[in-house]
C-alpha cells in the first residue's frame, strides 16, 4: 500500500517525465525526417508536418536542430535552417530565452559539419549581434569558409586605420586566413604597395604546370561528348590524329596569377576545337580535397581517371571558385585531366579558350603537391 | 504529335478557380495571367511615395501581392548565396515576416543580374518562390514552410553562368517551372502541395530567360502552360505536362509572350500574332510584325492596342488585328523591367528609377506624370523590375528597397 502511495506521490513527475521523454523523442524523429528528405523532393509529404512539429517545439529544440545539421542533404539542411530561423523570429518577437550559451558552444566545436556550425553563428546573429560579433575574431582561422570571413574583414578595417609596419603586419594577418576572392585581392594589393610580394599562384594553390595537346574536333560541339586519346590513355610521348593535323603532349606552364591556362596561346585561336591538359599532383597522404575550377568553355575533369564532372555551356562567364568538385586524394602522385572545348561562336566575347584549376580543401585553404615540380 | 488528355473535373475546378483567389491580388511576374494589367488597377497620373521599405540584399524579381501582403524575393552575401523571401503589410510597408535560407545550386551570374531574378507566384494561399540558383521554396502567407527544393542539387548541370531569371506561373495544383539552359535544360510541373515533381519535360539545349505564360481556349476552359523558347511555342497540359500543340518558330529567350482575348502575341524576330486552334492543332499565324521589336522586354495589351518598348526605350503602340504601328514615343530609358498598364495608362520605370507614366489616348502617346525614386547613390542601385499593380497602388522595387506608389 505504502508502495502504491508513493508512486503515486510521484506520479505528475513520473507523467512529466514521460511526457518531456515523448516530447523529445517526437522531436529527435521529426528532426530525423527533415535530414532524410532526399533527391527530386523524396519524403516532402512528411518533412512539412515534421517541420511544423520542429518549430513548435521552440528553443529548447534548437541544440538537437543544429545537431541534425549537415547529416542529410544540403536541401535537408535548408528545411533545418528555416526551421531554426523561425525559432529563434517567434522567440525574439515573444521575448523568450533562447539557449545561446548552447548555440555558442556548439560554434566553438569544430567536429561539428560546416553546414550546422554555420547555421549556428547565423542563428546567433540573428539572436544576439553583439555577442555574436565578440565571437568573431575567434574564427579566423575556422575551417568553414564563410566563417573566417567576418574575422578577416575585421582585420582588414583595422589595417586600413594604420600605416607602415603596423599596416604591413595587419595585412600579413589577413593574408594568412584570407581564403575568398575579393578580399585577397584587396589584401595583396595593400601588400604589393607596402613592397611585400605575394605568390597568388601558392595561396590559392593553382596547377600551374601542365602538359596539353590539340586541336581535336569539336564541329558542332560534338567534342564534349567525343572520347579522344587521352580519355583512353595518357602518353606524354604519344603523337595523335588531331583536327587537320597530328598533334603531340608539349609542356606549358600558366603565367597567369590567377592560374589561367589559355590554350590560345600554345595551340593558337581556333574555333569549334577541343584540347586537354594534363598534371600531376603529389599528396603525402590519402585525403579528401576540392578541386575548384573556373571557365567559360565546355570542359571535363577526370582524377586519377574517374571523372569527376563535366559541363557543356559556353561563354556564359567565368569566375575563380565557379565549380567545386569534391574528390579523394590518393597517397603519392595523382594524375588530373581536364577536357576543354571551344565552339563556333564568333563574337569578340567568345575569344577563351581557358580554365583555371586549384587544389585546396574545403575552406579554400591551398593544398600544395609535395613535388614542387610536378608537371 | 498532340497528347491531349482531359483534365480531371476538380483539377479543372481547381485550375479555374486558383489562379488567383483575391480580385486585387497581383500574383505572379506581369500580374494575372502574366498579362501585365489587372482589370481592376488604376495608375495614378501622378504618381507620389506612399511609403517605402529596406530590402536585405539584391534583386530584380517583381514585388507580387496577395491578400494585402506584398512578397519579395533578395539575395544577399558576399556570392548572394543567402535567399530572403520577405513579406509587407500592402498597408503601410511593414515587415511581417521574412524567411532566409542558404542557396545550394550555383550563385555566379552577370554582375547586373542577380539571384533573385525570378518573380515569385501565388495561389492566393501559398507562395511559390524560385531563385537563379534553383533553390525554390513554398510558404503559406504566415511564412510557414510548406516545402523546399534544390534543383541543382537534383539536377547537377542545371544553371546558367549570366543567371538564371523564368518566373513559375501555378495552374491549379501545379507550380510551372523552365529550368532552361545550355546543358540541363528542362520544365518542371511541380505538386503545388508538396513540391514533387508531377511531370519533367526536357526542354531546348540553349539559355532561356523567358517565363510560362498561362493561356485558355475560352473562359470555361483550363489555363495551360505556354513555354516559349528558340524552338518556338510549347503549349502543355499543367497537370500531366502533356504537349498539346506546338508552334515551331524561334522565339525570343527573353521577352516573354502576352496572351490578350486568347490570341497570343510571341516575341521572335518581331512579334508574331498566334491563333490557336481547337483540337490542339497547331495555332494560325495572323500576323507578323518586325516593325515591333521587344528587345529584352515583354510586350502588354492594353485598350486593343499590343504595346512595347524596344532597345532605345521607345514605346511602340501597335494595332493588335495587323500588328501596324499606331505611334512611337521615346521615353526616358534604358529599361530592364518590363511595362505594365490599367485603362488608358502605361507605367515605364526605367533602370535609374524615373518612373513615367503614359496617357495612351494621346494621338502620340504622351508621357503625363513621372516620379524619380530615391535610388541609394552608394550601392549603384538599380530599378530592374517590372512593377506590380493593386487597386490603385504600384509596387517597385530596386537592389536595396521597396516602394509603394499612389496617388
Amino acid at each position: 500500500m505504502r508502495f502504491i502511495l508513493t508512486r503515486m506521490k510521484h506520479f505528475p513527475a513520473i507523467l512529466l517525465f514521460a511526457s518531456l521523454a515523448n516530447l523529445h523523442g517526437a522531436l529527435t524523429d521529426s528532426l530525423n525526417t527533415l535530414a532524410a528528405v532526399g533527391r527530386e523532393g523524396a519524403g516532402n509529404e512528411a518533412a512539412g508536418a515534421a517541420w511544423k512539429d520542429v518549430v513548435k517545439a521552440g528553443p529548447s529544440g534548437l541544440p538537437a536542430l543544429l545537431a541534425e545539421t549537415g547529416k542529410g542533404s544540403a536541401v535537408a539542411d535548408n528545411w533545418l535552417r528555416l526551421a531554426g530561423d523561425v525559432i529563434v523570429d517567434d522567440a525574439l518577437r515573444a521575448k523568450q530565452p533562447l539557449p545561446l550559451a548552447e548555440v555558442e558552444a556548439f560554434i566553438a566545436d569544430t567536429t561539428h559539419a560546416a553546414a550546422a556550425r554555420q547555421l549556428a553563428f547565423d542563428l546567433l546573429q540573428e539572436a544576439d549581434r553583439a555577442r555574436a560579433d565578440a565571437l568573431q575574431p575567434s574564427l579566423i582561422q575556422d575551417p568553414v569558409q564563410e566563417l573566417r570571413r567576418g574575422a578577416v574583414q575585421r582585420v582588414i578595417d583595422s589595417a586600413k586605420t594604420q600605416t607602415g609596419d603596423g599596416a604591413k603586419a595587419c595585412y600579413l594577418r589577413a593574408l594568412d586566413a584570407v581564403r575568398d576572392e575579393d578580399q585577397t585581392k584587396f589584401v595583396t594589393s595593400e601588400l604589393r604597395k607596402l613592397g611585400v610580394p605575394v605568390d597568388l599562384p601558392r595561396h590559392f594553390g593553382f596547377l600551374m604546370k601542365w602538359n596539353v595537346i590539340g586541336p581535336f574536333d569539336n564541329t558542332d560541339r560534338k567534342g564534349f561528348d567525343a572520347v579522344f586519346p587521352p580519355e583512353k590513355e595518357i602518353r606524354l610521348d604519344a603523337a595523335y590524329d588531331g583536327k587537320g593535323q597530328q598533334v603531340k603532349w608539349a609542356p606549358f606552364e600558366s603565367a597567369d596569377e590567377y592560374g589561367k591556362l589559355d590554350f590560345n596561346k600554345p595551340l593558337g585561336m581556333q574555333k569549334e576545337v577541343t584540347a586537354y591538359a594534363v598534371t600531376t599532383f603529389d599528396s603525402p597522404v590519402e585525403r579528401d580535397a576540392e578541386l575548384r575550377l573556373g571557365g567559360k568553355n565546355a570542359w571535363k575533369v577526370w582524377l586519377n581517371g574517374d571523372l569527376l564532372f563535366g559541363r557543356d555551356e559556353y561563354h556564359r562567364g567565368q569566375q575563380m571558385d565557379q565549380y567545386k568538385l569534391k574528390c579523394r586524394l590518393k597517397k603519392g602522385e595523382n594524375t588530373i585531366l581536364v577536357k576543354c572545348c571551344q565552339n563556333e561562336q564568333k563574337e569578340n566575347w567568345t575569344v577563351e579558350w581557358e580554365f583555371q584549376l586549384r587544389m585546396c580543401d574545403s575552406a579554400g585553404t591551398a593544398i600544395l603537391s609535395a613535388k614542387a615540380d610536378t608537371k | 504529335m498532340s497528347h491531349f488528355r482531359p483534365l480531371s473535373t476538380l483539377a479543372l475546378a481547381l485550375a479555374t478557380l486558383t489562379i488567383s483567389s483575391f480580385a486585387s491580388d497581383w500574383p505572379q511576374f506581369r500580374g494575372p495571367d502574366s498579362t501585365g494589367t489587372a482589370a481592376d488597377a488604376k495608375i495614378p497620373d501622378q504618381p507620389k511615395i506612399d511609403w517605402s521599405a529596406p530590402l536585405p540584399g539584391r534583386g530584380l524579381s517583381s514585388p507580387i501581392v496577395v491578400a494585402g501582403k506584398v512578397f519579395v524575393t533578395c539575395a544577399s552575401g558576399p556570392k548572394q548565396e543567402r535567399l530572403h523571401l520577405i513579406c509587407f503589410n500592402a498597408a503601410d510597408g511593414a515587415r511581417i515576416w521574412e524567411r532566409e535560407f542558404q542557396a545550394t545550386g550555383r550563385t555566379m551570374t552577370q554582375g547586373k543580374n542577380s539571384v533573385a531574378a525570378c518573380t515569385p507566384c501565388s495561389d492566393g494561399r501559398r507562395i511559390f518562390a524560385i531563385w537563379s540558383s534553383n533553390d525554390m521554396a513554398s510558404f503559406d502567407l504566415d511564412g510557414n514552410l510548406l516545402w523546399v527544393r534544390g534543383l541543382t542539387v537534383d539536377y547537377p548541370n542545371a544553371s546558367n553562368s549570366l543567371g538564371m531569371a523564368s518566373s513559375p506561373i501555378v495552374i491549379g495544383e501545379t507550380v510551372v517551372t523552365m529550368i532552361e539552359n545550355d546543358s540541363e535544360s528542362y520544365a518542371l510541373g511541380l505538386d503545388a502541395n508538396t513540391g514533387r515533381n508531377m511531370w519533367k519535360l526536357e526542354r531546348p539545349k540553349a539559355a532561356n530567360w523567358t517565363s510560362p505564360v498561362p493561356w485558355r481556349a475560352d473562359a470555361k476552359s483550363p489555363p495551360v502552360a505556354l513555354l516559349q523558347s528558340t524552338k518556338g511555342l510549347l503549349a502543355v497540359d499543367a497537370t500531366s505536362g502533356s504537349r498539346l500543340w506546338e508552334f515551331a518558330q524561334a522565339a525570343s529567350t527573353t521577352s516573354s509572350s502576352v496572351v490578350a482575348s486568347g490570341v497570343i502575341y510571341a516575341p521572335g524576330n518581331g512579334v508574331t500574332a498566334l491563333s490557336p486552334n481547337a483540337n490542339n492543332a497547331p495555332p494560325a499565324e495572323l500576323w507578323r510584325s518586325k516593325q515591333i521589336n521587344p528587345n529584352t522586354i515583354s510586350p502588354l495589351v492594353l485598350d486593343g492596342r499590343l504595346f512595347s518598348i524596344n532597345g532605345a526605350g521607345v514605346v511602340v503602340s501597335a494595332d493588335t488585328k495587323t500588328g501596324n504601328p499606331q505611334w512611337k514615343l521615346r521615353l526616358a530609358g534604358p529599361f530592364s523591367g518590363s511595362p505594365v498598364g490599367a485603362g488608358t495608362r502605361l507605367l515605364a520605370v526605367n533602370e535609374k528609377g524615373l518612373a513615367q507614366v503614359v496617357d495612351i489616348t494621346a494621338p502620340s502617346g504622351a508621357v503625363i506624370g513621372t516620379l524619380q525614386l530615391p535610388l541609394s547613390g552608394e550601392k549603384r542601385d538599380l530599378v530592374l523590375c517590372t512593377p506590380a499593380l493593386e487597386g490603385g497602388h504600384i509596387f517597385v522595387r530596386s537592389d536595396s528597397a521597396l516602394w509603394r506608389l499612389g496617388e
